[in-house]
């Protein structure tokens, strides 16, 4: 294996362009004659809306034209590209989503009108002088109040504001009522997974760009995924065949799901150059990104564990309100149903399941795919659960979950919630955390830190992730309205350097530096012989994308398999050159030989004759060497893991301070150690950031309250202690070639209900009667309830 | 932002006159007043920077007081204050390096932001706050959120702290801005103690006058056992409610004492 192949930690190749401001993102790019963009916002959450007059902006200097929903007649609305089929087998009730508010305002932010001027300013001075003529509603903000019988509804030609109340598995549920009839225990919680913004560190952008010359249109965007954004803009709201349109998201500085989904600015964008026949930009400001950047999570749950008089698991119900915001945005309708319910069974081997959501339409901004989708939502309820059943049953929380593991054993294990685990050894995970975070020696350092005057406790879960959504038939079946396959080409270049076109998309995912490695593995050549190509619809073959930790997986996999067929490819024009079987020759550390002689030929020479054919088998092969792939998986996969978390409580301020963290992962195999902990820290930080500080509150008007770094707390370096990784244990994903299973997501999903926990267990052993605290755990909420 | 006029005076008469237009405002630090204008929630029409006049900067000590000219900024104050350390651990814990390298002291005073830190510092210290035509006792200067003894026209010019024979500055942080959720300074001269809050109450910055009566009769943390602060009158946000500020400012007052030095 070459130094620098599959496994090994070589350090990124984009950071020192990133880190020395060399980067290309999307708001880097200023095409000649770009106009500028501003969108008037409503700033109230529920209104009729009267009119719009432009008549006094539209003279404002530098204006060139003014757009209000009057314009997109001819226009599709945004499409959603998820239907869900509710108990009853009816689907979801999906309402149209405009481009720009027509005829009534529906939720703080959502766009009005769209002043295109020569400069961002003077579009903003003439916005200002536009006249909105609304009639104020009564908002609908809580998604209890929301479901009232005689509740003002967000659309009125929907029957009512639930989208859908969706049974999982529908056929389970009276043998589920039936367990819990007869369980010995039944512990029973009610929690809050609260609603967060996703702020990347880049704000969202988009140009729009049209070329008369050939009727086409580009649209540059901070997108995950240009293919999907391309096909759901041209297809459904522009109008504009795939061949005429080009969608380019350059560098990109972190999507956290946010950047997955098809927005209204992006199609303005597209929709105004053209109109304009000039280029037009958006920039979004932080202030912006608050209000119309998608949110994630945001669930209210009551979850119930049913044991028996031995502490098995025998039954788990849930009932779930999930918040949708005003409108369906790209994904959200998936996310609390098949990104959520079908991983309630966790880790354990629980026969019975019953998972009700109810989707909810509220006056507040559309909530969707967030780091996890559905996972951490999922992860959080349970493992705080089988916390609290540990808690009331006097039993060792490590013990509890070890007792109703799956065994390893028992794998593939298809559970009762639709899905069949390949691989997982959950007690190898568990052990391994236990073992780095020393469980054992808990209590001295507990002691020390009560001599401090604080409290110190411990709390563990145990995740599992379902990664790389798949296959393409199956998610179809489940109303998905997109394929989820992935796509590579391989380009050999004559001189055997390689290209490779990949549908991933990179925004800090480190695909540039793990990708090719996997290549200089399969063929033995240098990592550097090989460059990744993404993120432009024009140069690269229809994927869909990088998000559900998918992209090594996935797209991971379509690589490898080009890669096959240019190594069979090669090894014809091997066989060719040395004048030997096809079957004889064998690829090792950039040669190919034949085995059993000193025969050998060069990758290069073998490249070289694929491009200029003089010895070659032209009768048997064209020239060239290029192979494109296509990869669909078997399933998904499933990564799983064990988190544990150490909390010191300040008694007299309720301030939690994080002590320790361990996470002991199962990715399967690892292409690139180094950035799968990154990916790990990440993802720990945006949960620890969950579970400590992040949330976005609305006030009863539906005006976001949380609306800036002034009062949505992110997570700093200080709030993190050193993250303890590990992936040693590893249980090879049996479906792709490489083994892989994803590590994108994992941190964010295991770590919130691992710090719950150990703040939980913290005032319990100080004797505080208390069985549960909404994140985000902040002091004020903390010595509330230890003082409640 | 709007179309605003910008001048850079080198003295205070300069300034003054360039004050003399009502819709014109004085910018120090400009740590408040910029993104409000960046917002568009506040119009000027003209910008007299005060950073341009050499007198208002500098830290100068003598006779146990410390005079720092109102344009020193955050990190000046903390590096250079070293007879006061209270007061320059203080101004070395405000926002971050960026806010402390272009915040000012006479801009946070000015200001009198209900959270910000200074206010305590002043008023606990009994600090006389010096502007370009008098001198205004801290118990007089400071009159409610955002609101100031400051007359139209008038800027701050210096601060003078008469350095304790103790001191310390709690804070704790409100976890999104890291302003003072609350804050308590206390301070302990010859004459007896001062105890000042600020990010708790809806007045802004006040005077804890039990704790000082307490604490002036026996400067210990234990002398506070007993006291409560009532919750009327505090506030309630996000952050925290009305009750749980009423009950930091006494766990902050009694780890102040403890820690003055």
């Amino acid at each position: 294996m070459p130094k620098d192949g599959i496994g090994a930690s070589i350090k990124r190749r984009e950071d020192p362009r990133f880190l020395t401001g060399r980067g290309r993102y999307t708001d880097d790019i200023n095409l000649n004659g770009q106009a500028h963009v501003h969108f008037l916002r409503a700033d109230v959450a529920h209104a009729v809306l009267n009119g719009i007059d432009t008549s006094a902006a539209a003279a404002m200097p530098g204006v060139l034209r003014i757009f209000t929903a009057a314009d997109f007649s001819g226009v599709g609305g945004l499409p959603c590209g998820w239907q869900v089929t509710d108990r009853h087998g009816q689907p979801m009730q999906e309402p149209k989503h405009p481009i720009m508010a027509e005829g009534k305002i529906r939720h703080v932010g959502e766009i009005l009108a769209a002043v295109v001027a020569e400069s961002v300013e003077q579009a903003r001075d003439a916005a200002e002088a536009i006249e909105v003529d609304y009639d104020e509603l009564p908002a609908v903000i809580d998604m209890k109040a929301a479901c009232a019988e005689g509740a003002v509804k967000v659309h009125d030609d929907l029957t009512s504001n639930l989208c859908y109340d969706w049974g999982f598995v529908e056929e389970n549920k009276a043998a589920v009522d039936e367990a819990f009839a007869s369980a010995a225990h039944v512990t029973t919680l009610e929690l809050v997974n609260n609603r967060l913004v996703a702020n990347p560190m880049e704000p969202r952008v988009a140009i729009g760009d049209y070329a008369l010359h050939d009727d086409s249109s580009t649209l540059y965007t901070t997108s995950q995924n240009p293919h999907v954004i391309r096909l759901l803009m041209g297809a459904f709201v522009l109008g504009i065949p795939e061949h005429k349109l080009r969608v380019v998201a350059p560098d990109v500085g972190g999507g956290f799901g946010t950047k997955i989904f098809h927005y209204a600015e992006e199609a303005f964008c597209t929709f105004a150059a053209k109109q304009l026949r000039r280029p037009v930009k958006w920039t979004s400001t932080r202030s912006e990104a608050f209000i119309s950047d998608a949110h994630g999570r945001d669930h209210v749950t009551k979850i119930e564990l049913a044991l028996d008089s031995e502490h098995n698991f025998i039954a788990l119900r849930t009932d779930t309100y999930a918040n949708m915001g005003a409108y369906l945005s790209t994904f959200a309708p998936s996310v609390p149903t098949w990104l959520h319910g079908t991983l309630m069974a966790g880790n354990y081997r629980t026969p019975l399941i019953y998972v009700n959501v109810k989707a909810v339409f509220t006056n507040t901004v559309p909530v969707d795919a967030y780091r996890g989708a559905g996972r951490p939502e999922a992860t959080f309820q349970l493992e705080r659960v089988v916390d609290k059943a540990a808690r009331e049953l006097a039993l060792d929380p490590a013990e509890l979950r070890r007792q109703n593991f799956i065994r390893k054993d028992q794998f593939p294990y298809a559970t009762p919630v639709a899905v069949e685990y390949d691989t997982g050894d959950y007690e190898a995970t568990l052990d391994k955390a236990l073992a780095m975070s020393d469980y054992a020696g808990f209590d001295a350092r507990r002691q020390e830190s009560e001599a401090r005057g604080k409290l110190r406790g411990i709390g563990l879960s145990h995740y599992i992730e379902a990664c790389g959504i798949a296959p393409s038939n199956l998610v179809g079946q489940l109303g998905a309205r997109a394929g989820l396959y992935e796509s590579a080409t391989v380009r050999v270049n004559a001189t055997g350097g390689i290209v490779v076109m990949t549908g991933s998309h990179s925004h800090g995912q480190g695909h540039e530096t793990s990708f090719p490695q996997v290549i200089a593995e399969m063929i033995g050549i240098a990592p550097d012989q090989v460059e990744i190509v993404h993120g432009d619809t024009a140069n690269t073959p229809m994927g869909m994308g990088t998000y559900g930790s998918r992209s090594i997986a996935v797209g991971g996999s379509a690589m490898v398999r080009a890669t096959e067929k240019i190594i069979a490819k090669a090894k014809k024009i091997a066989a060719h050159l040395m004048e030997a079987a096809e079957a004889d020759i064998e690829l090792k550390d950039g040669a190919f030989t034949v085995a059993g002689t000193d025969k050998s030929v060069a990758w290069g020479d073998v490249t070289l004759a694929a491009y200029v054919p003089h010895n070659y088998p032209l009768d048997e092969i064209e020239p060239g060497l290029e192979e494109t792939a296509f990869y669909d998986p078997a399933n998904f996969t499933y990564p799983s893991g064990c988190y544990i978390c150490e909390v010191e409580v300040d008694p007299d301020t309720g301030r939690v301070e994080v002590q320790s963290f361990t996470a002991a992962d199962d990715f399967g195999n690892v292409i690139n150690p180094m950035i799968v902990a990154g990916q790990v820290h990440g993802g720990v930080g945006q949960g620890i950031g969950q579970a400590l500080l992040e949330n976005c509150v609305y006030d009863g008007d539906g005006q976001l309250l949380s609306a800036s770094y002034m009062d949505y707390a992110m997570p700093r370096a200080r709030d993190l202690p050193m993250i303890a990784v590990d992936h040693s244990c590893c249980t090879p994903c049996t479906h792709n070639p490489l083994g892989v299973k994803g590590c994108g997501e994992a941190g964010a999903i295991g770590s919130p209900p691992a710090l719950v926990n150990a703040v939980v267990d913290a005032l319990h052993r100080a004797g505080k009667e208390v069985s549960h605290i909404d994140m985000p755990l902040s002091p004020a909420r903390v010595w509330a309830a230890m003082n409640g | 932002m709007y179309n605003f006029d910008f001048v850079r005076p080198a003295t205070v008469d300069e300034a003054l006159a360039a004050l003399a237009d009502e819709d014109a405002q004085p910018l120090s630090g400009g740590q408040t007043l910029i993104p409000t204008m960046k917002q568009r929630l506040n119009a000027p029409s003209a910008l007299v920077s005060l950073l341009g006049i050499e007198a208002l900067k500098g830290v100068k000590t003598s006779d146990g007081t410390i005079e720092i000219g109102a344009a020193t900024t955050h990190a000046d104050v903390a590096a250079q204050a070293t007879g006061y350390p209270a007061l320059a651990a203080l101004a070395g814990g405000i926002g971050d390096p960026a806010v402390r390298n272009r915040g000012t002291i006479g801009g946070s005073l000015a200001n009198n932001d209900p959270a910000a830190c200074y206010p305590a510092a002043v008023l606990a210290s009994g600090a006389t706050v010096v502007t370009s035509g008098r001198e205004i006792a801290a118990d007089d200067f400071f009159d409610g959120m955002f609101t100031t003894a400051l007359e139209q026209g008038e800027i701050i010019t210096a601060v003078k702290f008469p350095v304790p024979q103790a001191a310390a500055y709690m804070k704790f942080e409100q976890p999104a801005s890291r302003f003072a959720l609350c804050g308590v300074f206390v301070a302990k001269y010859a004459e007896g103690v001062r105890v000042a809050v600020t990010g708790a109450s809806e007045d802004g910055v006040f005077r804890w006058s039990e704790a000082e009566a307490a604490l002036s009769a026996t400067f210990s943390a234990s002398a506070l056992e007993g006291l409560s602060l009532s919750a009327e009158g505090m506030m309630t946000d996000l952050h925290g409610t009305a009750e749980y500020r009423a009950h930091l400012v006494k766990v902050l007052t009694g780890r102040a004492v403890a820690s003055a030095s």
